[in-house]
């Protein structure tokens, strides 16, 4: 990683451990946080239907992006499984919830389910790092996709599978103002979490696994048990944020959860920042608004150029191509990176060097 | 039992299963010397046949003319992949690569399918005679064809390595790249052509590919099918990669005979290469003729 400075306020001495372990490094940072979460929180107030329901989609998607940040920013796994997760926890959860237990506790009921699936692929990572890991989570992928195609009793076939109505003590959240809330608890509930496990001795050992996986093991970290419990965790979140997804939408089918989808979360945090919790939702927010800024952009353009129109579906999907690229050979730090050079840069100035 | 479904079946596998091996030595090809895994080979086969069968079709050339026309557009489109996307990224760790051809396959797949449509096209007819007959079989002249060049590039393939001096600066290069660097091969010369000569060879399966079928860009599918047989002969062996297409392309084929005869089950054939592929990462990770890497400290 690139040197980023990160000067701290003048008189802020750090002179216990505890002190320089807090979830937020300073008073500021606080405010920000809980200022961001008020405005969210408000949003229904103030927005309408469309900024609500991506509002939502935002969170959905931040919350498995994370997952996947653990397994992949942190423990340094790659994983092409993730999409196939992701929709297993949405199947997982309507069919719980189709059993008559509530949606509320459906949703962290299908996060096990999906962890402990998670788990069971993630067990040819306890031999094998790098591409070959990569390989084999990409027949996991195909392998759950069958499924998924085949278990009539579990996601309805090619059908699909209906799910229920969320509800918060007989109050249905049918509205997306109302569902807001519940992916709003569910985010914040995970980033906290994700921002604790950084500072355990778990979260510790699992950023030793990646940056050197023979001294972690020589210094007593087992590695067969961090690596697939770092499976377990980021499936954990993917399954949260597909039964939230399948609960939104009210309607599950396997169509949705191709390899396409475990990409789009790969680069989710390439391009928020690979590690940086706040990077997650960074990146899940630019993936899924960059093909909507590219379809009023080409329809701009169209107007111009009439043959452009009918090209728009297919600009949508090579803005992403796109993307990935140019972050990867441009800003392979990511969108975190970039705040971070404009907050130091604010923080020094005049004296920028 | 119905055996002449099974040994149609079977012929089936040996000519799928050729072409798999083919891409396979692409793929192979790119990783053993550069160290890049191609996500986007699929797509390199799908261009292939696409350039082609426009040239047919929409410039009215004869064929062979057609055929050497995107062989060398695809010799320039694998150098300029290799200079302009992963050149900047020599050096940087396995998942920034892994994504550089991931974002790559998705950036063709979009612009392909906006330039060339989403419908398969069929080849116009190419061959004076539909069908040979060999010895009392009938086989069908496209079939013959696709197992004749296959055959023919494995060969090339075979003799580049082992007799021209680009083929013995490729194999230094992939052995050690300081070492071929300081006995003056040029190790980015050789980068680029291992991507063109990847290209072009995949250009030749993709064009082989829609005479025998269809040219459509579901066959990018082949990109994926590539992964089980690379694993089962070894992620750097060009000997395996062949062996691994034609295991994982009869494998496929006796799947379907399995499950259409025996099982009722259904999509056997498009997921049993992956179940092999993890059985075999489980107990042999390097595959038949891969290479164990061991790290000393």
């Amino acid at each position: 990683m690139a040197h980023v400075p990160n000067p701290r306020p003048t008189g802020d001495f750090r002179v216990s451990y505890a002190a320089d372990r807090t979830l937020f490094k300073t008073k500021n940072e606080t405010y920000f946080v809980i200022g961001g979460i008020l405005l969210v929180a408000l949003a229904p107030l103030f927005f309408g239907g469309y900024v609500l329901s991506q509002l939502i989609l935002i969170g959905i998607y931040a919350i498995a992006a994370l997952g996947l940040n653990v397994l992949t920013g942190m423990t340094g796994q790659i994983s092409l499984g993730h999409g196939a997760f992701f929709g297993f926890g949405a199947f997982a959860s309507a069919w719980i919830a189709g059993n008559g237990i509530p949606v509320m506790l459906a949703i962290p009921l299908a996060g096990m389910m999906t962890m402990a699936v998670g788990m069971i692929f993630g067990i040819p990572a306890a031999r094998l790092k790098g591409l070959y890991l990569a390989i084999a989570t990409l027949a996991s992928q195909y392998i759950l996709q069958d499924f998924f195609a085949r278990a009539d009793w579990f996601t309805g076939g090619t059908y699909g599978s209906l799910a229920e109505t969320a509800s918060f003590f007989g109050y249905a959240l049918d509205s997306d103002a109302s569902y807001l809330y519940l992916v709003l608890f569910w985010v914040i509930v995970s980033f906290v979490g994700v921002a604790n496990l950084a500072r355990t001795r778990d979260g510790r050992a699992l950023v030793a696994v990646r940056d050197h996986y023979l001294s972690a093991e020589i210094m007593g970290i087992n590695l067969t048990k961090y690596r697939i419990l770092s499976f377990g965790i980021s499936s954990f979140f993917a399954g949260i944020g597909g039964a939230l997804y399948g609960h939104y939408l009210g309607f599950v089918s396997a169509e949705g959860f191709t390899i396409l989808l475990s990409i789009e979360f790969l680069a989710m945090i390439i391009i928020g920042g690979l590690g940086s919790v706040s990077g997650s939702l960074l990146g899940a927010a630019f993936i899924l608004l960059l093909p909507q800024a590219m379809e009023i952009f080409a329809n701009a353009v169209a107007t111009v150029v009439p043959a452009i129109a009918q090209g728009t579906a297919y600009i949508k999907q090579m803005s992403v191509g796109a993307a990935i690229i140019l972050f990867l050979v441009l800003e392979p730090e990511g969108l975190v990176h970039r705040w971070r050079m404009m907050r130091a840069s604010w923080k020094l100035y005049p004296f920028s060097h | 039992m119905n055996t002449s479904l099974l040994l149609q079946l079977l012929v089936n596998g040996v000519i799928v299963g050729m072409l798999y091996g083919i891409v396979a030595m692409c793929f192979v090809l790119i990783y053993k010397s550069t160290q890049v895994v191609n996500f986007a080979q699929g797509e390199f086969v799908v261009l292939g046949a696409w350039v082609c069968l426009s040239l047919v079709v929409s410039m009215g050339l004869p064929f062979w003319l057609a055929f050497l026309f995107s062989l060398v557009f695809m010799m320039v489109f694998g150098i300029l992949v290799q200079v302009i996307l992963l050149r900047p990224l020599v050096g940087e760790p396995v998942i920034s690569v892994i994504m550089a051809t991931i974002g790559l396959s998705i950036f063709m797949q979009a612009t392909m399918n906006w330039i060339f449509g989403n419908n398969a096209v069929r080849f116009p007819q190419v061959f004076d005679q539909a069908t040979v007959s060999i010895g009392g079989l009938n086989v069908e002249t496209a079939y013959l064809m696709s197992l004749v060049l296959s055959l023919v590039v494995m060969g090339m393939f075979f003799w580049f390595f082992q007799y021209s001096r680009w083929g013995l600066a490729m194999r230094a290069t992939a052995w050690n790249q300081q070492i071929a660097q300081s006995l003056g091969i040029s190790v980015g010369r050789v980068f680029a052509m291992a991507w063109a000569i990847s290209a072009v060879v995949s250009g030749i399966a993709g064009v082989v590919i829609g005479l025998v079928s269809a040219v459509s860009n579901s066959l990018a599918i082949i990109g994926i099918k590539v992964f089980p047989a690379v694993i089962v002969g070894g992620l750097d062996s060009i000997v395996g990669a062949i062996i691994g297409g034609l295991t994982i392309g009869i494998l496929e084929n006796l799947a379907e005979f399995v499950d259409g005869q025996y099982l009722q089950i259904g999509n056997m054939y498009s997921v049993a290469p992956f179940y092999v592929l993890l059985i075999i990462l489980m107990i042999k990770p390097y595959g038949l003729f891969g290479t164990p890497d061991i790290e000393r400290v």
